[in-house]
């Protein structure tokens, strides 16, 4: 007999009072390869072409002459694989210098289409600004990162149903969570490659395990198992914006890794948290509850759904701890205590099967 | 021992003398023959001079949600001792996390 009992789950949640987030306000656009910085001169120029695109609407009749400018204006983010700069109500993005032009404009008429999930694009098709595909984007308020309380679980997750519940559009690419993870690795792998210390090495060997004990779809070495959905490919709580700005509906942004794949990779960020002990059980269970209630299909309506979160929670927790660890080898420093514990679940993940995709169902009186 | 659930490792504790197996994975309990009614009678003398029955409803499941074996102890679980690292204040580094890719 299997008995559930709570009697020792009454102390088993703890809620926190959550303060002290960090303060990387970034739009998050994905971690790029390393080795191209963006030119000095992209930042004026996409801001040229931010400023353009905000005042293009109130002088609809041609060029004139404008008043000077004194409009909001800052950079949102200079990364190696985005920059994002503001002007006023308008972002401009400079995609990764690596990025497929035909795949990016099957992702941003995907937006287009499906505005009450996406934050809609200005224009529907891609510019090139020294030689990176622009993109154009009403601002949209973030999530605050000094109040992690605010945190909108639920409109994550029920945006996240509706994008799953979405046919694929025909001829859009494969959402790209699984390249990331093994772009991720590598990583890892080139800053191994490059430290001669062993006690970073050391830290690397659990993420390098786990990591091979994943299947081949995981790693990006393989198609993803069927049945296929639209999938967003890299949530996290940058990727949620109010529009219009400052009290308008949820929206995702960032549509570089969107893509047909398993839509439980979509869930499998906060998963890891969870399961690493980082994200507290009731905002996890806000998500999954309210991802239910709008009928995604990445988990079963009801019961355990970690035989479909497995793998994928697996793979971003892996991918999570090979991007601290190079973080920590760049900068020669130690895991701090979050870092570790995922280094931790990496560490745990080859002593234990991966589940099956399919849920097992309890056998009613199983045999003893 | 597997879970016959969700097939995940059981760990042994003990529970007022009683030695109970917890799955490391759904949390579920699986108990020896005769060990509910020990469990029973050990409450029953715990709360004799308690005055009304626990309100009905009896939490069905645990109320911690499932989580894979190869996870953080979760807080309550298992007599490992195991905490997480959300304490009551969020951890500058998984805060960053959070808005990371």
């Amino acid at each position: 007999m299997t008995a559930d009992t709570g009697a020792d789950a009454r102390n088993g949640t703890n809620t926190g009072t959550n303060t002290g987030i960090g303060t990387n306000t970034s739009t998050s656009i994905g971690t790029g390869p390393r080795p191209t910085p963006a030119p000095p001169a992209l930042i004026p120029a996409l801001t040229a072409r931010a400023k353009a695109a905000a005042h293009a609407h109130p002088h609809p009749h041609g060029p004139t002459a404008l008043p000077p400018c004194t409009c909001v204006g800052a950079t949102l983010a200079d990364r190696q694989d985005a920059t994002v700069v503001r002007h006023a109500g308008t972002v401009a993005k400079a995609h990764a210098p690596d990025t497929d032009p035909a795949a990016l404009t099957l992702r941003v008429a995907t937006a287009a289409r499906l505005p009450d999930v996406l934050l809609p694009p200005l224009g529907p098709t891609p510019a090139t600004l020294h030689d990176r595909p622009v993109t154009l984007w009403p601002y949209g308020l973030p999530v605050d990162p000094d109040d992690p309380d605010a945190a909108p679980w639920e409109a994550a997750a029920t945006l996240l149903a509706r994008l799953h519940r979405t046919p694929v559009p025909a001829g859009l690419p494969p959402m790209r969570g699984p390249a990331k993870a093994a772009r991720a690795l590598g990583r890892l792998q080139a800053a191994l490659r490059s430290t001669p210390h062993a006690a970073p090495r050391a830290a690397a060997l659990p993420v390098l395990g786990a990591w091979a004990t994943l299947p081949a779809w995981a790693r990006a070495e393989a198609p993803m198992p069927g049945p296929w959905a639209l999938c967003h490919g890299d949530l996290h709580l940058g990727q949620l914006v109010r529009h219009p700005a400052p009290d308008g509906p949820w929206k995702l942004i960032d549509v570089d890794d969107l893509g047909a794949g398993v839509p439980a990779w979509d869930l499998a960020r906060p998963a890891a948290w969870y399961a690493c002990g980082l994200l507290p059980p009731d905002e996890w269970t806000r998500f999954l509850t309210a991802y239910r209630r709008a009928g995604g299909p990445a988990v079963p309506a009801d019961g355990d759904p970690w035989p479909a979160l497995d793998v994928p929670a697996r793979a971003l927790t892996v991918q999570t701890a090979a991007l601290a660890v190079t973080k920590a080898l760049a900068a020669d420093r130690p895991l701090d205590e979050v870092e570790q514990a995922v280094v931790d679940a990496c560490a745990r993940m080859p002593s234990v099967p991966a589940q099956a995709s399919r849920p097992p169902r309890p056998a009613p009186g199983f045999p003893g | 021992m597997q879970c016959p659930k969700c097939h995940a490792p059981m760990h042994t504790y003990n529970r007022n003398g009683v030695q109970i197996e917890q799955c490391s994975g759904c949390r579920g309990i699986f108990l020896d023959y005769g060990e509910l009614e020990a469990l029973t009678r050990l409450e029953a003398q715990w709360s004799q001079p308690a005055p009304p029955p626990p309100p009905a409803a009896p939490q069905a499941y645990p109320a911690a949600p499932p989580a894979p074996a190869w996870g953080a102890p979760q807080p309550g679980h298992g007599g490992h001792g195991g905490h997480g690292h959300y304490g009551h204040h969020r951890h500058k580094s998984f805060g960053h996390m959070l808005f990371s890719s």
